[in-house]
């Protein structure tokens, strides 16, 4: 209901596709994913080579890129739809899809295989239920693949939302994703999903 | 009231992921505790990453070492008297506290960091690197300052008498480079630093953007100079979150006091910079996919020519460097061409932050010049393996480089000697594996790499590194017959041979070179005979 609402918006700015009218029509949108982009974009939209800017702040702020997102980029800054949908899909940091609570990736490149990030992968799988790319069935962790969090040295490596663990065996995992969930159900009131993988 | 005493706890990410915030944390609740005035200093890191955290603790003697200190490690080196006043002058110089077994002695004689010959990370580690006072109080600047009252063309030749070769991996003359980009005229020019640090076993532009962003800073304003740019973009991967923090604020503090703006240190002269997140993908540490990048498309590799250097970033000449590279410029502009080129060996001038990685007891960075040994680094620095167990195979220059086998450790690092045996040194990480590996699945993990990463615009990377996976499925597969593996050796072989001569760049141009190491000097894991496979070698 409330999409069609934002596309009519969007039509009645007079044939000004693309244009300055089209972006302040879309920032009233009824419909959030593409008011909250509307705004990200009238801020970066003039930045040379905003398209990457524009992406990270539009994820930063809804978790994903969804696909009315796409529609009110492309527009503004006049590139096709499959042009957005490109780039979006090129980079393995934007997904198209809103991300579980907290985001697990585990490093599978060559130095932590050299001390054991395959059996670590394995566990991870087990324990989350869950492949890689894909959500843990109550919604707590993805799962990513990364291919090298510049912690070689201490291998192997995880990052839990953004902050990096080193030398990680499966029981120090345990403890991590424990620490994770005791932590997010201490900010009961304030919890809203994870919004940066 | 004396002095607080100082503590330095590293804030570098490689410090943070054992816990170092949680370590200054319980420093700073104890002192308070036990009522000792404390000043925790957020450094980068030495290099000494088996030891994270490192705690270091300024005595009279100088700074003092406790490593690896793990939160509850923190009140048991109180109650040794790591804070306990000295023989020094005042409260603020406390003792040594030797007998406990955290402790490493003076920081600087630890023989890791002793041996080292660190340029490039002279202050990585020592400093706190957002202070701009510790900056200039360490020797920053002084290249900059230099170069302020110097031609820009007399910049570019103490940049090619000084040798330095770029140290993201290719090793093209930097000065030539600036020299392409220098002589084109263009009303706008821009400075790129690649800072999308995407090989497994290197983590040194991560440290040294963490620990010491002011070089970069001040080594892109030198380019700037140097080629008549205004404005530079560094382009960092966003697995690295903490880098990109520090060098966004690092660049808003210069920004305040005039280091960068409108007129650099009141020389009249504009440049200033911004950071761009990367979003994940390896290809984009490629020049021209990291272009492609910046100005807002898939990250698809670009033909050559023309060069970056003639029609770069939105079609203006650019210099584009490794992180590396340009945070290097500061101190061959500071101590002249001369003293950066009298390091190292052959064609291979200066010094390379060396990455030591995998299965080593001592990872960590050691910055030396050129020549050393494969072997030296191994063992005289890394310790040996930390399993225990025989190391076996070693990949130098990240998920694009040789394995390199025991025969060849004792080769110099140096440029054209690793060119020699089919190596390359790159980036300068190594990743060392023990007898444990499984060289026949590395050889696919390559190629299923480069498959994963192909930005996919030419075909021998693109549908190659698949065929190249099946290949080698085909060979190692349990069930495989002698006369099977006959069959797929030389497929492969020709394959690699496609790959590598008929790539737009070095992703698929090179992901042949471990897949070809490794079925050379191991071929017993892909269950050939070696005579078999030495001879196609020869």
């Amino acid at each position: 209901m409330h999409q069609r609402e934002a596309k009519s918006d969007l039509a009645s700015s007079g044939g000004a596709r693309g244009g300055p009218l089209a972006l302040d029509a879309a920032q009233a949108s009824a419909t959030p994913a593409i008011a909250t982009t509307a705004r990200i974009l009238a801020r970066l939209k003039d930045l040379p080579g905003p398209l990457l800017p524009v992406l990270h702040e539009v994820q930063h702020e809804l978790g994903c890129i969804p696909a009315e997102a796409v529609q009110t980029i492309a527009e503004a800054l006049n590139l096709s739809r499959a042009e957005v949908h490109g780039v979006i899909t090129f980079y393995p940091h934007f997904r198209s899809q809103p991300a579980a609570r907290h985001t697990l990736e585990v490093c599978r490149a060559e130095s932590c295989q050299a001390m054991g990030s395959e059996p670590l992968a394995a566990h991870a799988r087990a324990r989350l239920g869950c492949d890689f790319h894909a959500s843990s069935a109550d919604g707590n962790f993805t799962l990513e693949p990364v291919y090298c969090l510049g912690l070689c040295a201490q291998s192997p490596a995880v990052m839990i939302d953004g902050q990096p663990h080193a030398r990680v065996t499966p029981d120090k995992l345990d403890r991590l994703l424990a620490r994770t969930l005791d932590r997010a159900s201490e900010h009961t009131l304030d919890r809203t999903p994870e919004t940066t993988p | 009231m004396s002095a607080p005493i100082v503590i330095y706890v590293p804030r570098d990410a490689a410090a943070l992921a054992m816990d170092a915030d949680a370590v200054a944390h319980e420093i700073e609740r104890i002192a308070d505790e036990r009522g000792v005035a404390v000043q925790v200093v957020r450094n980068g890191s030495r290099g000494l990453l088996w030891l994270e955290p490192l705690v270091e603790v300024v005595t009279h003697d100088g700074r003092v070492a406790y490593g690896p200190v793990a939160p509850e490690d923190v009140a048991d080196l109180f109650d040794a008297g790591w804070l306990s006043p000295g023989n020094g002058d005042s409260k603020a110089t406390p003792k040594t506290a030797s007998s406990h077994p955290l402790c490493l002695g003076l920081t600087e004689a630890i023989p890791y960091l002793k041996h080292q010959e660190r340029l490039t990370f002279a202050r990585v580690g020592v400093i706190d690197p957002l202070s701009l006072q510790d900056y200039a109080a360490h020797g920053g600047l002084a290249g900059l300052k230099r170069a302020l009252a110097m031609e820009p063309a007399a910049i570019i030749d103490e940049m090619v008498t000084s040798g330095l070769r770029g140290r993201g991996g290719a090793a093209f003359p930097t000065g030539i480079k600036w020299k392409t980009v220098a002589g084109t005229p263009s009303d706008q020019k821009y400075i790129v630093c690649n800072a999308d640090e995407g090989d497994s076993g290197t983590f040194a532009d991560r440290l040294l953007m963490e620990g010491d962003p002011y070089v970069l800073i001040e080594g892109m304003t030198i380019a700037g100079l140097a080629v008549g740019a205004s404005y530079g973009y560094i382009y960092v991967r966003s697995e690295y979150p903490h880098a990109i923090a520090t060098l966004e604020a690092a660049i808003a503090r210069a920004r305040s006091v005039g280091w960068l703006g409108a007129d650099v240190h009141g020389s009249g002269r504009r440049f200033d910079l911004e950071v761009r997140k990367g979003a994940g993908a390896y290809i984009c540490g490629e020049e021209t996919s990291l272009l492609e990048s910046l100005e807002g498309k898939r990250g698809v590799v670009r033909a050559k020519p023309p060069l970056p250097a003639i029609s770069g970033l939105f079609g203006k000449p650019t210099v584009i460097n490794n992180v590396i590279s340009l945070a290097t410029v500061p101190i061959i502009l500071a101590k002249g061409a001369n003293y950066y080129r009298d390091y190292g060996v052959g064609r291979s001038h200066g010094t390379l932050p060396f990455q030591l990685a995998g299965n080593l007891k001592q990872g960590g960075l050691v910055e030396k010049a050129f020549g050393l040994s494969l072997r030296d680094l191994l063992y005289e620095f890394g310790g040996g393996s930390a399993s225990g167990r025989p190391l076996r195979a070693v990949q130098v220059g990240g998920p694009l480089g040789a394995y390199l086998p025991e025969s060849q450790w004792d080769v110099p690092l140096d440029y054209e000697a690793y060119i020699q045996i089919s190596a390359m040194i790159g980036h300068g990480g190594l990743v060392a594996f023990d007898d444990t590996v499984d060289m026949a699945r590395m050889a696919r993990y390559a190629m299923e790499f480069c498959a994963i990463e192909s930005c996919g615009k030419c075909t021998p990377c693109r549908i190659g590194s698949t065929r190249g996976v099946e290949t080698i499925d085909k060979i190692a597969a349990p069930g495989a017959d002698a006369r099977q593996r006959e069959q797929q050796v030389p497929l492969l072989r020709d394959l690699c041979d496609t790959m590598m001569g008929g790539s737009l760049c070095a992703l698929g141009g090179m992901a042949p070179y471990p897949v070809l190491s490794a079925l050379n000097h191991f071929p017993q894991d892909f269950g050939i005979e070696s005579s078999q496979s030495a001879a196609h070698a020869a």
